[in-house]
C-alpha cells in the first residue's frame, strides 16, 4: 500500500508543484529583468481564480471561461503595471514592497467587496471529472491529471519562448544585465510591460486552474506568494529553468513530507509522539530546505546574475 | 633585508576566458616605494583587488611578512597590516570626514562589540584620527559629511583613511585619479612625507608622479609583468617603451 | 547599497548634541494619557488602545534599528513577536506564570532564532534577504499553527496575565500600561545608546559601503548579525507584553502581513530616528482603529447602505492610502515635521 500511497502523494506534488512553477515564473522573470519586487503576485493568482469563478458562472462553462479569464487576467495586470508598479521601477526595494503590501489589501478586500467574504465553488468541468485507474486499484482524478498536462505544456512553451524567440532573448539578457540591455536601445519599458503582463497571465492562469479544487476565497493568493518566493530564492532569481526544478522540489517536498514524515518519524519515536512531531514539522520542512539550499548556494541553484 | 615585506608568487586570475593577471611574480622590500605601471586594462585593479583580498585568486600565492595571506578575506589582511584605497573613492558619505577616520581608527583598537556610550567623543579614537587627517591636510574640513567633500578632497581622505589603518603596507589605486593640479600636488607630496616609513605599491597613471616617487617600477601588460627596475631604467627600457611608454604617445 | 535611509543620525563630534523635543514629548503624552483616559470615560478602552500602541511602538523600533541603521530590510520580523507571546503561553501551560522566568527565555529564544535565521539571511543581499526572512517567518507561523496542544490555528487564552516574583502586579490595566512605558522607555534608550556606541558606528557604516568596511578592517557580517538578534529580542519582549495584554495568543501574532505592518509603522514614522518608529506605530494602529469612523463621517452624504459598505470595507481606502504615502511621502512623519532631516 505505501507504494501507491507514495505514488497518489507524489502526483500530488507534482501538481502542486506545477502550479507553484506558473505563479513563480513571471514572479522570477519580474524581479530578474525589472529587479522589482512584486507582493502582489499572489493576488493576481487569485484574482484569477475569481475571474474563472464569475466566467463559469456567467457562461456555465469552464473551458470558455478559463479562455474569457486569461486575456482579463492579462488586461488587469496591465492596469496594474500602468497605474502603480511603473512609477516602482527606480524606487528602492523597501518602497516596493511597502506599496505593493498595499495593493494586496487593497484587493482582498476588493474582491469581497465584488464577490463577498463566502468562498466560491467552481464545478469540475463534465469532461474532466471523475478519475481514471492510473495503476492496480489506484484511482485519480482527472482534472489533476489535467492541470499536471496543463502546467507541462505552459512550461515547454515558456522554455520555447524563453530560449528561441527575440523577446525571449532580450528577457534572458535583462535578467543577467538589465542595463546593458537598456544601452543596446531597447525600449525597456515596453519590455517590462511585455514581462509583467505575460506574468501576471500566468498567475492568473494557475489561479484559474486550481479554481474547481480549491475554494476561490479572499487571500488565497498571500500564503502561495511566500512559497513562489521560496522557489524563485531556490531556483535563483531570473532564471526560469532554476524556478522550475525548485518548483517541482519545494512541491514534492511540501506534499510528500506532509504524508510521510510522521511515518518516517515513527522508526525512532513511539507512535503519539510521531504524528504530533510530524505534523509539526511537516510544514517546515520546505523551510529547512531552502535554508539548506541557501547555505550552500546563497544565490539559489541556477543564479542567472553575474 | 632578505624577508620582503610583500611576494606575489605566479599570482593569476581569469574571469571566465579573460585572464586578467597571469602569473605575477613580485616582492616588494620593506619601505620601499613601488610602482605599478601599464596601459588601461593590463589588471592593475585587479592585481590590487587581489592582493588586498577583495578578489581571490585563482592560483599564486601572496605572501607579506613572510606568512602565506592567499586565503585571508580582505578584513583579516587589513588587521595584518595590509590596507588598501580604491580607485573610485569608497567612502562612508554621511559620516563626516574625521568619522570616517575614527571608524579606521576604531578598527584596530580594542573590540567594536560594545554597545554604551558615544563612540564619535571617544578622544583615544578622535586624536590619531585628527593626525592622519592633518597628514593629508584635510584637519580644517574634519567635521564636513564626507559626501560633500570635493573630489580632491575625498581623494586625501581615502588617502587618511587608509594611513588610519596603521598598515605596513599601503596598497594605493590611482589615488591622482581625477584630482586637480593643486589636490594632486597635495597628495604627491603626502606620499612623498609617507615615503620610507611604510611600504607603499602606487598604481598610477601619471608619470611624473611615478618617477618622482617610486623606488622602484614594474610595468604590467596584458597580466603579465614585463619588467621590474628602477625608475631611471624603466624609461630606457626598450620592451617598455614600444609596450606602453610608446602606445601612450601615439 | 541601496539607499534605503536618508536620515542622517550622525552628530557631528564635539558638539554636543541639542536637546530634542520631539521624543521628550512624545513620552511626555505617554506619560500625561492615562489622566487624560481616566476623564475620558472610556478609561478602559483608551488605556488598552495606547497600551497596544507602545508594545507596537517597541516592535517597530526593534525594526527600525537594523531597518534604518543598518539597511536591513527583515520581512520576518513578526516571529519575535510570536517567540515571545508563545514563550508566555507554553511556560504558562506549564505551570510557569512568573515573568521573571518567561522573559529571559523568550529572550533567549528570540536570540537563539535570530542567530540562526540570521546567520543563513546575512549570507544573501537586497531582494534575497527581504524574501529569506520572509520564508523564516512564515516556517514558525507554520509551526505554530500545527501545535495542536497549545491551540493549533485558533491559539490560546492565557488563564491570567503574568506574575511577577509570585506577585499578580500586571493584573490590573493601569499596571500593565506602566509596565509597557518603562519597557518603551528602557528599550528606546538602550537602542539609542547602542546607534551611538562603537558597535553601531560600525552598524551605520555597513549600511553605506560595506566593502569600505571590510577595507578597514570589520567584517559587516558579525555586526549585523548581533544587531538582529539584539533586535530580535527586544521585537521578544514586545511579544510577552503582547500576550499580557491580550491575554491570548495565536498564529496570528507573526503572519508575514503582520511583519509587513511592522515595516510600514517603521518607514511611516521615518526611518532611523528610533522614536519616529515609536510614532509610526501609533499612527498606524490609531489610522486602523479610527478610519472605519472617520469613513462613516466622510461618507454622511451617501445612503445608509453606501456609508455602511464604504465603513466594512474599509480596507480598500487603506491599502491606496498606503500606496500614496510611499509614493509621495518620503521621510515619514518624522520627515513632514523637519525633524532630524537635513
Amino acid at each position: 500500500m505505501t507504494a501507491t500511497l507514495f505514488l497518489v502523494q507524489a502526483l500530488n506534488g507534482l501538481q502542486f508543484g506545477l502550479i507553484l512553477f506558473l505563479i513563480a515564473a513571471g514572479l522570477t522573470l519580474v524581479f530578474g529583468v525589472m529587479d522589482f519586487i512584486n507582493l502582489a503576485h499572489g493576488v493576481q493568482y487569485m484574482v484569477g481564480a475569481y475571474l474563472a469563478a464569475a466566467f463559469t458562472a456567467w457562461t456555465g462553462n469552464f473551458g470558455l471561461a478559463l479562455l474569457l479569464a486569461l486575456p482579463s487576467a492579462l488586461a488587469f495586470g496591465l492596469l496594474l503595471e500602468v497605474l502603480i508598479f511603473r512609477h516602482l521601477y527606480d524606487r528602492d526595494h523597501l518602497d516596493q514592497v511597502l506599496a505593493t503590501f498595499g495593493v494586496i489589501l487593497f484587493l482582498n478586500q476588493g474582491v469581497k467587496f465584488v464577490w463577498g467574504a463566502a468562498p466560491l465553488n467552481v464545478p469540475v468541468p463534465e469532461i474532466l471529472s471523475g478519475s481514471i485507474e492510473i495503476a492496480d486499484g489506484l484511482l485519480y482524478p482527472v482534472y489533476r491529471l489535467a492541470i499536471i498536462a496543463a502546467g507541462l505544456a505552459v512550461a515547454a512553451l515558456l522554455y520555447g519562448l524563453v530560449s528561441h524567440t527575440r523577446v525571449g532573448m532580450l528577457v534572458r539578457a535583462g535578467a543577467s544585465n538589465a542595463p546593458m540591455v537598456a544601452a543596446l536601445g531597447v525600449n525597456i519599458k515596453r519590455l517590462f510591460m511585455i514581462v509583467f503582463g505575460f506574468g501576471a497571465m500566468l498567475a492568473g492562469f494557475a489561479g484559474a486552474m486550481v479554481a474547481p479544487i480549491l475554494s476561490v476565497e479572499p487571500g488565497m493568493g498571500d500564503n502561495i506568494l511566500i512559497l513562489a518566493f521560496v522557489v524563485i530564492v531556490i531556483g535563483g532569481i531570473g532564471s526560469i529553468r532554476g524556478a522550475f526544478l525548485a518548483a517541482i522540489l519545494v512541491g514534492l517536498v511540501d506534499t510528500v513530507g506532509r504524508s510521510f514524515a510522521p511515518n518516517l518519524l515513527r522508526l525512532v519515536l513511539d507512535p503519539a509522539n510521531a504524528s504530533q512531531t510530524g505534523r509539526a514539522i511537516a510544514p517546515m520542512l520546505i523551510y529547512i530546505f531552502m535554508a539548506a539550499i541557501l547555505f550552500f548556494r546563497p544565490a539559489g541553484l541556477f543564479p542567472a546574475k553575474r | 633585508m632578505n624577508e620582503p615585506q610583500l611576494a606575489l608568487r605566479n599570482l593569476r586570475k581569469a574571469y571566465g576566458a579573460l585572464v586578467v593577471t597571469d602569473g605575477v611574480d613580485l616582492t616588494v622590500q620593506a619601505g620601499e616605494l613601488h610602482a605599478i605601471i601599464g596601459p588601461n586594462g593590463a589588471g592593475k585593479t585587479t592585481l590590487i583587488h587581489q592582493i588586498s583580498g577583495l578578489a581571490s585568486s585563482d592560483s599564486g600565492q601572496v605572501l607579506f611578512d613572510g606568512r602565506d595571506v592567499t586565503g585571508l578575506p580582505m578584513h583579516k589582511r587589513v588587521r595584518h597590516g595590509l590596507a588598501r584605497s580604491f580607485q573610485i573613492t569608497s567612502i562612508l558619505p554621511k559620516f563626516s570626514a574625521l568619522d570616517n577616520v575614527a571608524l579606521a581608527v576604531q578598527a584596530r583598537s580594542g573590540s567594536s562589540f560594545r554597545f554604551l556610550g558615544d563612540a564619535s567623543l571617544e578622544a583615544d579614537l578622535n586624536e590619531p584620527a585628527m593626525e592622519c587627517l592633518n597628514l593629508v591636510g584635510l584637519g580644517a574640513r574634519a567635521a564636513i559629511p564626507a559626501g560633500l567633500l570635493s573630489h580632491g578632497e575625498k581623494r586625501q581622505l581615502e588617502l587618511a583613511i587608509g594611513l588610519a589603518t596603521q598598515p605596513k603596507v599601503l596598497l594605493l589605486d590611482e589615488p591622482l585619479a581625477g584630482t586637480g593640479h593643486e589636490d594632486a600636488q597635495r597628495v604627491v607630496e603626502t606620499l612623498r612625507r609617507l615615503k620610507g616609513r611604510i611600504t607603499i605599491v602606487l598604481i598610477e597613471h601619471d608619470m611624473d608622479a611615478v618617477f618622482s616617487l617610486a623606488d622602484r617600477v614594474s610595468v604590467l601588460v596584458y597580466g603579465r609583468l614585463i619588467a621590474t627596475d628602477s625608475p631611471e631604467a624603466i624609461r630606457a627600457n626598450a620592451e617598455v617603451r614600444s609596450a606602453y611608454l610608446g602606445e601612450e604617445a601615439a | 547599497m541601496s539607499p534605503i535611509a536618508e536620515t542622517r543620525p550622525v552628530a557631528i563630534t564635539g558638539q554636543r548634541r541639542r536637546v530634542e523635543w520631539l521624543p521628550v514629548i512624545l513620552f511626555g503624552a505617554f506619560v500625561l494619557a492615562p489622566v487624560f483616559a481616566a476623564f475620558s470615560g472610556a478609561e478602559g478602552y483608551v488605556l488598552s488602545l495606547l497600551t497596544r500602541v507602545m508594545i507596537f511602538g517597541i516592535a517597530a523600533m526593534s525594526l527600525d534599528l537594523i531597518l534604518g541603521y543598518g539597511a536591513l530590510v527583515s520581512f520576518g520580523h513578526a516571529a519575535f513577536l510570536g517567540i515571545g507571546g508563545y514563550a508566555v503561553g507554553i511556560l504558562a501551560a506549564h505551570g510557569v506564570e512568573d515573568a521573571l522566568v518567561q522573559v529571559p527565555v523568550a529572550l533567549a529564544a528570540s536570540a537563539l532564532f535570530g542567530l540562526v535565521t540570521g546567520a543563513i539571511s546575512l549570507r544573501t543581499k537586497g531582494v534575497y534577504f527581504i524574501m529569506i526572512t520572509l520564508a523564516f517567518g512564515q516556517m514558525l507561523y507554520f509551526l505554530a499553527t500545527s501545535l495542536a496542544s497549545y491551540g493549533g490555528d485558533d491559539g490560546m487564552t492565557l488563564a491570567a496575565r503574568s506574575l511577577v516574583a509570585g506577585l499578580p502586579l500586571l493584573k490590573g490595566d493601569f499596571a500593565l500600561y506602566w509596565v509597557c512605558f518603562v519597557c518603551l522607555l528602557g528599550t528606546y534608550v538602550l537602542a539609542r545608546s547602542i546607534v551611538a556606541s562603537r558597535f553601531g558606528r560600525v552598524l551605520r557604516g555597513s549600511r553605506e559601503n560595506a566593502t569600505r568596511m571590510e577595507a578597514i578592517g570589520f567584517h559587516p557580517f558579525r555586526y549585523q548579525l548581533v544587531a538582529y538578534m539584539i533586535s530580535g529580542m527586544m521585537a521578544g519582549l514586545a511579544g510577552c507584553l503582547l500576550a499580557n495584554q491580550a491575554e491570548f495568543i495565536s498564529p496570528a501574532f507573526m503572519t508575514w502581513q503582520r511583519s509587513g505592518e511592522l515595516i510600514f509603522m517603521v518607514v511611516l514614522g521615518g526611518l532611523g530616528s528610533l522614536h519616529g518608529a515609536v510614532l509610526g506605530a501609533a499612527a498606524f494602529l490609531l489610522l486602523e482603529e479610527f478610519l472605519p469612523e472617520i469613513l462613516h463621517m466622510l461618507g454622511f452624504m451617501l445612503s445608509t447602505d453606501m456609508q455602511a459598505r464604504l465603513v466594512e470595507n474599509w480596507k480598500m481606502v487603506f491599502g491606496p492610502l498606503l500606496i500614496l504615502i510611499v509614493l509621495f511621502a518620503r521621510g515619514g512623519i518624522m520627515g513632514m515635521l523637519g525633524g532630524r532631516h537635513e
